[in-house]
């Protein structure tokens, strides 16, 4: 440890500038910038949003490579959800408009084949649920099931915070990867969600891991937290070092508690992306939810272009998102392969 | 966007499918710019709060007195 802190200060310039430190330890050494750089980056005066833009993709494209992970995701069981999460619109707690809904066997195998055929290689199927009861989890049987006859595709699954037995059966059913947000900093969650803990989440991660699925966990920014949060949230996900981070921009969803919350500048935005990849040198970052409102064409783009390598195609849980072919032409514009499934098996 | 044909599509909407409110009252701006990204809520006819499927290439709307609208 000492004589990679030696190399650094060697390499770093005298005045100590956040980006000419990244490059040496980010982009050539590979370790990931700590919660205290994080928040620098975040500071830095958005006259460099370029250039700490340009680096973060470097990074990216040296850590990671120029593929780009698609992934389509649909909701199995949507609505009525006992917990608070105080921007989402799925929580019965809440008086917003989304109805409780189940989708059925056949319509979940083509929201599959629909996935796939766009050359997604991950579909995830997520619940708004504390937690899976006997019926989701007979659901999820019988629907994973039915979907490895007919599609050729990794699934993914949402559904809340597990039991052990629940994370062995789901590990036994083929599920290669778990989606458990902790969605903000630590010290914010409190502010976001009060029926369950940070620490609850935490512990499901750790069960999620030990099975052997890879672990996915991200969040939401731009939900009231401080800048010194987000770089708090940013150095507790590099300690958990999932294998993938989805990135949601707040969409203020008319009902809860978050729906007056202003939508995050673009800039504001697209820093994060280049801190969060700064942060996580070798992780899937990915564009996820409120991209559409909060950066726009344009901005998609330069987040992909600032650190992002991988997004979710189509429409998300309860809202829409652009036509796959939209991101997908994008994609072959920026000659970004989209990965294919033998790379990720 | 293609909507299925259900018997009261030919019938004008008395209500917007995202507030629920009267649609010939002022301030649906913000609807019609949400409608872009979101998925009809309300029935147009009657109001009620419809059961939402939204799958990675389309939704499905249903209305217990209505029918359904899909996309």
């Amino acid at each position: 440890m000492t004589e990679t802190l030696d190399v650094t200060s060697r390499q770093a310039p005298a005045d100590g500038d956040i980006l000419a430190v990244a490059r040496v330890q980010v982009l050539e050494e590979g370790r990931g910038l700590s919660e205290e750089q994080v928040l620098e980056v975040l500071n830095l005066p958005d006259e460099r949003l370029e250039e700490l833009l340009q680096l973060a993709h470097e990074v990216r494209m040296r850590h990671c490579g120029p593929e780009v992970e698609v992934e389509g995701i649909v909701s199995v069981k949507t609505g009525g959800c006992p917990e608070d999460c105080h921007f989402c619109s799925q929580s019965g707690l809440f008086p917003s408009p989304v109805r409780a809904a189940w989708l059925d066997i056949p319509s979940l195998v083509k929201a599959a084949e629909e996935t796939a055929a766009t050359g997604a290689t991950e579909f995830c199927i997520v619940a708004a649920v504390r937690g899976p009861d006997e019926r989701l989890m007979s659901q999820m049987r019988e629907g994973v099931k039915a979907i490895r006859e007919a599609v050729d595709i990794n699934i993914a699954a949402s559904l809340g915070m597990l039991s052990q037995e629940q994370v062995d059966e789901l590990a036994e059913m083929g599920i290669h990867r778990y989606n458990h947000n902790l969605e903000t900093a630590r010290s914010y969650f409190p502010n976001v969600v009060t029926t369950h803990s940070w620490e609850e989440r935490w512990d499901t991660l750790r069960m999620v891991r030990a099975a052997g699925m890879e672990v996915c966990c991200g969040g939401i920014v731009g939900m009231g937290e401080t800048p010194e949060q987000r770089a708090e949230f940013a150095g507790q996900l590099a300690e958990l070092e999932p294998d993938e981070v989805p990135l949601n921009f707040l969409n203020p969803r008319p009902g809860t508690p978050f729906e007056e919350q202003t939508v995050i500048e673009p800039r504001e935005a697209l820093k994060i992306i280049g801190a969060f990849r700064l942060a996580l040198p070798r992780t899937i970052l990915r564009y996820a939810g409120g991209r559409e409102i909060a950066l726009g064409d344009l901005g998609t783009e330069q987040g992909l272009l600032g650190g992002i390598n991988a997004v979710i195609v189509g429409n998300y849980l309860t809202t829409l998102g652009r036509k796959p072919e939209s991101d997908l032409a994008l994609l072959d514009q920026l000659s970004m392969p989209v990965k294919a499934l033998n790379q990720t098996l | 966007m293609n909507t299925t044909a259900d018997p009261t599509d030919a019938t004008p909407a008395a209500f917007c499918d995202q507030c629920g409110e009267p649609a010939d009252a002022a301030g649906h701006t913000a609807c019609a710019r949400r409608r872009e990204l979101e998925p009809p809520r309300y029935c147009g006819q009657c109001r009620r709060r419809m059961v939402v499927q939204v799958t990675p290439r389309g939704w499905t709307a249903k209305c217990v007195e209505d029918g359904v609208r899909t996309a």
